[in-house]
C-alpha cells in the first residue's frame, strides 16, 4: 500500500470524528503556537542584542583615564587626565592588531538652533573615531582633515538631536550653537538606536577634537592634550585579550609606571565580554521559553496517543477485516501511524499559523520586538510530526499485533 | 494452478485453545480433501468445531497440529505476512454481518483487497466497478453501506471477495442476517459463481441453506461425522423467483 492511499485513508478516518479530531489537534495547535510565539519573542530579544553588538562593535576596547585620589576620596574612572592624543597615535602605530585608535573628548552642554534648544552630549573626535565606533553619515558629509586639525566650526548631529532641533526640516547647513559657540551642521549621523543600558546612542553631537578643546571646552585641557577616552577597534579575527595586554603594557611604558607596585593610571574596558554575556543570556532565555512551551506540545502528544488508543479499540473489527482481506501487520501499523502523524502535522501547521498571528499581535500590542526564522517554523512542524510518530507508535503497534480472528469477532 | 491434486487437503488438522489454564480441543484431527469447483456446506451445531475449521481454511488462524495444503502449498507452515498474502490473493471471505467499512462507498469497499497487493488506483477502480456490475449493483458504486439493503450489502461483500480472483470463496453463515427471500438471492449468486467454476465453502447451521450445496460435511465435537454428496441441490434462483411470484400474487 503506498503512502498516498495511506494518507487518504487517514484523512477519511479523521473526518469521521470531526469534533474528536479537532480537539485532539487543538492540543498540538496550542503547543506549536506556544513554541512559535516563545521562539519569536526570544528571537527578537536576541536580534536586538546582535544589532547592538553591531552598532557598538564587538571588537571595541575603550581606554579611560584612571581615577584621582583626593584626600582618600577616589573620584572614579576618568577623573584623571592621564591619557593623551599621543597615546592614541602610539597605540595606532605600534600595535599590529589595532585597526583604529581614536581619541575623544566628551562634554555635555546646552545647544540652541533657532527657537529650539536641547541638552546633549558632544564628543570631540578625529576621523578614526568614525571607524572605531561604527558611525556612518546618513546625510551630508563627514569632517575634512583640515577641520579636524584646524578647529573647524562644523558638527554632525545624532538623529535624536537633529529631530529635536529641526524636526522634519533639513538640518544640513543650519547653524547650531553649542555652549554659545555657533557651528554649522554638515551632516546627520545614521541611527544606532538604544544601547544595551537603554541609553539613546543617537542623542549625541560630534565635532572635530580640536574644536571641542579650543572653542567649546577651553580651560587647561588645551595645554596638556589630554583626552577623555580612546576608542580602539581591533582588527577582525585578532585576539582581543592579546591586544588588550599589549595596549596595557604600551600605556604603562609610555606613562613610565614601575613594573611592580604602581597601578595602572588608566582603565581598559572591553565590550565584547558584556555583549557576549548578554547574547548568551538572551539565548538561554529563548531556550527556556521554548522548553516551557514544549511541555504543552508534550501534553498535546499524549492527547494524540489517548485518542489513537480509543480509535484502535473502536475500530478493532475494521482492523480484523483489513487483515482478513490481506493487510499485513505493517500495513495496519502504517495506517494508524500515518493517522497520528497526519493529526500532528495538520495541528502543527495550524499551530504555526496561530503562533505567527500571536507573535504579530504581541509585537503590535505590547510593542515587543519579535523575530521568527523560517528554520524555527520547520523545526516546530518537524517536532510536531515527531510527536505524532512517538505517541502514535504504541497504539499503531497495538493495532498491528491484533490477531485477525479475534479482531473480527470483537464486540 | 500449481498442482493437479485437490484444491484443499487437510491431514489430521487439530486446534487446541488455552482458556484460563485449561485446554479446549476445538478440532481433533480433521482430514478432508476438496476439489477445485466444488460447493461444500460445512454443518454442525455450535461448538462442533466448524467455525474453527473455517478459520483454519481461511488462514485466519494456525493449527496446533496437522497439515493444510491449499493448491499444493503447505500453508499451515506459513506465518504472519505470508499468511496475509495468502488471504489476500487466494481466499475471498464472505461474513454473516457483511463486514463492510462504514462511511465508505461500495466501490471503495470492493477495492480494499487490491489496496494490499499494490495495484494502482485506476486499475483498482476499474476492477471494482467490474465486480460490482457482476453482482448486479453497477448503479450503487457510490452508495455507502448504510444506504444499501442487507442483500445488497452482502452482494457488495461477495464482489469484494471476488475482486482479487481467489481460488476459493469462504462464506461464514452468509445468510444469517438475511430474510428467506434475500437469502435465496445471495445463495443463487454463490451457485452461479460455482457453476462458473469457483470453489465455494459455506458454513451454515441451517439445513435449507446447506441443501444449495453439492456436498455436505457435518462436524460434531471437533470431528467430521458425515460427508456426503447432495444428489439434487436446490436451485436458489428458481426458489427466489417463485417467492417473488407468490409475494406478487
Amino acid at each position: 500500500m503506498n503512502i498516498t492511499s495511506s494518507i487518504r485513508i487517514a484523512l477519511r478516518a479523521l473526518r469521521v470524528n470531526k469534533l474528536r479530531s479537532s480537539l485532539t489537534m487543538l492540543g498540538i495547535i496550542i503547543g506549536v503556537a506556544a513554541v512559535i510565539v516563545m521562539i519569536s519573542i526570544g528571537g527578537g530579544a536576541q536580534a536586538r542584542v546582535e544589532e547592538q553588538i553591531k552598532s557598538l562593535g564587538s571588537n571595541l576596547i575603550i581606554v579611560l583615564p584612571g581615577s584621582v585620589t583626593s584626600g582618600g576620596v577616589r573620584m572614579g574612572a576618568g577623573s584623571r587626565s592621564s591619557l593623551t592624543e599621543d597615546d592614541a597615535h602610539a597605540i595606532q602605530r605600534e600595535i599590529a592588531e589595532v585597526q583604529a585608535a581614536a581619541p575623544a573628548l566628551r562634554g555635555t552642554g546646552h545647544v540652541v538652533a533657532g527657537n529650539n534648544n536641547w541638552s546633549t552630549v558632544f564628543y570631540g573626535v578625529n576621523l578614526e573615531y568614525f571607524e572605531a565606533r561604527n558611525w556612518v553619515i546618513a546625510s551630508g558629509r563627514g569632517f575634512e582633515p583640515a577641520e579636524i586639525t584646524g578647529s573647524g566650526k562644523v558638527l554632525l548631529l545624532g538623529e535624536t538631536v537633529a529631530r529635536n532641533l529641526f524636526g522634519d526640516s533639513d538640518a544640513i547647513g543650519q547653524t547650531v550653537r553649542v555652549r554659545k559657540v555657533p557651528m554649522q551642521v554638515v551632516g546627520v549621523l545614521e541611527r544606532k538606536g538604544q544601547s544595551l543600558q537603554g541609553q539613546d546612542q543617537d542623542d549625541v553631537i560630534l565635532m572635530p577634537i580640536s574644536t571641542a578643546r579650543n572653542r567649546v571646552l577651553g580651560g587647561n585641557l588645551a595645554k596638556v592634550r589630554s583626552v577623555g577616552s580612546i576608542s580602539i577597534k581591533v582588527r577582525e579575527g585578532a585576539n582581543l585579550t592579546e591586544a588588550e595586554s599589549e595596549i596595557r603594557s604600551l600605556l604603562r611604558q609610555r606613562h613610565r609606571l614601575q613594573q611592580r607596585g604602581q597601578d595602572d593610571d588608566f582603565t581598559l574596558r572591553n565590550l565584547a565580554e558584556v555583549l557576549s554575556a548578554q547574547e548568551e543570556s538572551s539565548r538561554i532565555m529563548t531556550l527556556l521559553l521554548a522548553a516551557v512551551a514544549s511541555v504543552s506540545l508534550l501534553v498535546g502528544g499524549i492527547g494524540i496517543m489517548n485518542i489513537m488508543l480509543v480509535s484502535v479499540t473502536e475500530r478493532t473489527r475494521e482492523i480484523g477485516l483489513r487483515m482478513a482481506v490481506g493487510a499485513r501487520g505493517h500495513d495496519i501499523l502504517t495506517q494508524f501511524l500515518v493517522e497520528a502523524i497526519t493529526l500532528a502535522v495538520i495541528g502543527g501547521l495550524l499551530g504555526v499559523v496561530l503562533g505567527m498571528g500571536g507573535s504579530y499581535a504581541i509585537s503590535e500590542l505590547a510593542g515587543w520586538r519579535v523575530q521568527l526564522r523560517p528554520e524555527s517554523i520547520a523545526i516546530a512542524v518537524g517536532f510536531a510530526a515527531g510527536i505524532g510518530i512517538f505517541f502514535g507508535f504504541y497504539p499503531a503497534r497495538k493495532a498491528s499485533r491484533l490477531l485477525p480472528i479475534e479482531a473480527l469477532r470483537y464486540e | 494452478m500449481p498442482t493437479t491434486g485437490p484444491l484443499i487437503v487437510t491431514r489430521d488438522l487439530a486446534k487446541v485453545y488455552q482458556l484460563d489454564g485449561y485446554q479446549v480441543q476445538a478440532l481433533r484431527g480433521v482430514s478432508i480433501a476438496i476439489d477445485a469447483g466444488e460447493f461444500v456446506a460445512v454443518m454442525g451445531p455450535s461448538g462442533s468445531g466448524k467455525s474453527t475449521f473455517m478459520n483454519l481454511l481461511g488462514c485466519l488462524d494456525s493449527p496446533s497440529a496437522g497439515e493444510y495444503f491449499l493448491a499444493g502449498e503447505p500453508v499451515s507452515r506459513l506465518t504472519g505476512d505470508a499468511l496475509a498474502a495468502t488471504r489476500n490473493r487466494r481466499i475471498g471471505f464472505v461474513f454473516q454481518n457483511f463486514n463492510l467499512l462504514p462511511r465508505t462507498s461500495a466501490r471503495e469497499n470492493i477495492e480494499l483487497p487490491l489496496l494490499y497487493c499494490g495495484i494502482a488506483a485506476a486499475e483498482r477502480r476499474q476492477r471494482a466497478l467490474q465486480r460490482l456490475a457482476d453482482v448486479g449493483l453497477a448503479d450503487r458504486a457510490d452508495h455507502h453501506p448504510a444506504q444499501l439493503s442487507g442483500g445488497q450489502q452482502q452482494r457488495v461483500a461477495i464482489a469484494r471477495a471476488l475482486v482479487n480472483d481467489p481460488l476459493l470463496i469462504l462464506a461464514d453463515e452468509p445468510t444469517g442476517a438475511l430474510d428467506t427471500h434475500t437469502s435465496c438471492e445471495v445463495m443463487a449468486l454463490l451457485q452461479q459463481l460455482n457453476r462458473n467454476g469457483m470453489t465455494v465453502v459455506l458454513v451454515t447451521h441451517e439445513h435449507d441453506i446447506a441443501r444449495f450445496a453439492r456436498r455436505i460435511v457435518s462436524f460434531r465435537d471437533g470431528r467430521v461425522v458425515e460427508d456426503h454428496r447432495v444428489e439434487h441441490p436446490s436451485d436458489a434462483a428458481a426458489m427466489a423467483a417463485q417467492m417473488q411470484d407468490e409475494a406478487a400474487a
